[in-house]
């Protein structure tokens, strides 16, 4: 098959589409959550969202719904998160832990009781990019036209917060109302990139290209732009290869991912090596 | 009848039930130059962080510029430099100039310059924060806070990590802010002679109000030879006296 021949297909559009959307928001979402050390969040929220596929499906629902269904489920649960965080009684990485283990341990019941793991569970445990559907396309556009706008509008608090929780209260941000929308926006892009990577991959989307892209010691904005550029073409790379190949898609574009913070953190120490030499 | 820029009454707040601060109320008028002074875990922090929201006191008011702290919104007014950084990693992507901008909408570059210029660390100003040194980081914080040409700055030990020339030259300036532009200081420290030398209000804390007044009367109190002996009266005071009064 001619590469050029691949694009011809409806559904391979579909999922280029729908993949450079998530990969660009999972990615800005990213750099506030890795500088934030709220990386594992995402894996938090992926367990959640099996925990919540696995009752949409037992109710029977179409999976046609299931991503809609499963979205208020996840944003309650990333609030659950938040406010067990803001007891201070126990630590983040703690609270994303409980979290996730509920979810997870839900989800294992819930699939147990609707007769074990069926092919819809598991397209969404391991993921399924080409069949993404218009209804989750039109979702992608929605929630990266959202966040764009919300990191556009809120990129002063978000990026105060981000530096420093303290002095940006003491210039007048609400940091918790910008650690909640943080937290939905993440939800929203869990259950979303789920169907990409799957929800056991999830977190690779959110953590990898900005870990790459702040390799380079760029500013902050350049970051967020650099991080969405290695998102975007780990995503298409990766969809191309798998269809070409016959791999899944989600772990061919977490490879893809995963090499490109190798080439860049090699390229770095090598230029450093040069530098000393 | 002009009203007060900070006032507090009864402000309260513990840790976990343990007492941080307790009953602490003052008014720090336009202009003035206040020292808070104290020994370590006194809660001198607590009292700034109290003043600015960043820990709501748990008992009591605070007023800034006659609103309470609740319905305060003129941030803009006012400068702050924390004591250090809770949460900045060496990886942190910001540029100096990035950082100096923190916060304000209105990011005018002729301030920012000019900002970073007076702190020496205009040239720095496309490195990253995170690959400067303590005191180069500290000097951009300072940056930070003067760039919106507050007319509060609320200064919580802020020479820690800058050497004895840089450190001079920051007093210096602040001195010069209060005199000239008549920004009113608060300035947080354990170091009595610094208070001595620049301040004219005098907080000293230790979880209560153990003395406030100006620092002529400070000299003459007992609480004075109480804390320090009657050689450092003689020695800090003498220091004051000898720098004059500008105001």
């Amino acid at each position: 098959m001619e590469l050029g021949e691949i694009f011809r297909y409806e559904f391979v559009q579909r999922a280029l589409l729908a993949g450079v959307f998530i990969a660009a928001v999972s990615s800005i979402l990213g750099v506030f959550l890795v500088l934030r050390r709220l990386s594992l969040i995402g894996d938090g929220l992926a367990h959640i969202t099996f925990g919540s596929v696995a009752m949409v499906l037992l109710i029977g629902l179409s999976p046609l719904y299931v991503t809609l269904a499963a979205l208020p489920l996840v944003m309650l649960s990333s609030l659950a998160i938040f406010q067990l965080t803001r007891s201070k009684r126990i630590r983040g990485d703690a609270a994303i832990g409980i979290v996730s283990s509920i979810g997870i341990a839900l989800g294992i019941i819930l699939s147990s009781l609707s007769g074990g793991y069926n092919v819809d569970l598991l397209s969404y445990l391991f993921g399924n990019i080409l069949t993404v559907t218009q209804t989750e396309l039109a979702l992608s556009l929605i929630i990266f036209l959202f966040v764009a706008a919300a990191v556009i509008f809120l990129y002063r608090d978000l990026f105060a917060v981000t530096f420093d929780e303290e002095l940006a209260k003491s210039m007048g941000i609400k940091t918790n109302r910008i650690n909640i929308i943080l937290l939905l926006l993440t939800a929203v892009t869990a259950v979303l990139a789920m169907k990409i990577t799957g929800i056991m991959l999830v977190s690779a989307m959110l953590i990898l290209p900005p870990v790459t892209a702040l390799q380079l010691s760029l500013s902050f904005r350049m970051t967020i732009f650099a991080a969405v550029g290695f998102s975007v073409l780990a995503v298409i790379s990766g969809i191309i290869v798998s269809f070409v190949l016959n791999l899944p898609a989600g772990g061919t574009i977490v490879m893809f991912n995963a090499a490109l913070l190798l080439i860049v953190f090699s390229a770095k120490i090598f230029l450093r090596l040069q530098r000393q030499f | 009848m002009p009203v007060n820029v900070i006032s507090t009454e009864n402000m309260t707040y513990s840790y976990n039930g343990v007492e941080a601060i307790n009953d602490i109320s003052f008014a720090v008028k336009k202009g003035d130059y206040l020292g808070i002074v104290g020994p370590n875990g006194s809660g001198k922090s607590t009292l700034v962080k109290n003043i600015l929201g960043i820990l709501p006191p748990q008992k009591g008011f605070v007023y800034l510029f006659g609103q309470p702290l609740s319905e305060f919104r003129q941030w803009n007014k006012i400068g702050y430099l924390p004591q250090k950084l809770s949460s900045l990693n060496s990886h942190f992507p910001g540029t100096v100039y990035e950082i100096a901008g923190l916060g304000l909408w209105d990011q005018n570059s002729e301030n920012l310059d000019t900002a970073l210029n007076l702190m020496g660390v205009g040239h720095l100003s496309s490195r990253l924060i995170g690959e400067l040194s303590y005191g180069e980081q500290q000097r951009v914080m300072l940056a930070r806070a003067l760039v919106s040409r507050p007319e509060l700055l609320i200064l919580d030990e802020p020479t820690t990590a800058l050497d004895p020339e840089t450190r001079d030259i920051f007093y210096a300036l602040t001195e010069e802010l209060n005199r000239l532009q008549d920004t009113t200081i608060v300035l947080v420290t354990h170091d009595i002679g610094v208070i001595g030398k620049y301040a004219r209000q005098l907080l000293y804390l230790d979880k209560k109000t153990v003395f406030t007044g100006t620092f002529e009367d400070f000299c003459n109190s007992a609480a004075m030879t109480g804390l320090f002996g009657p050689m450092s009266q003689h020695i800090i005071c003498h220091q004051h006296n000898g720098r004059g009064n500008n105001k």
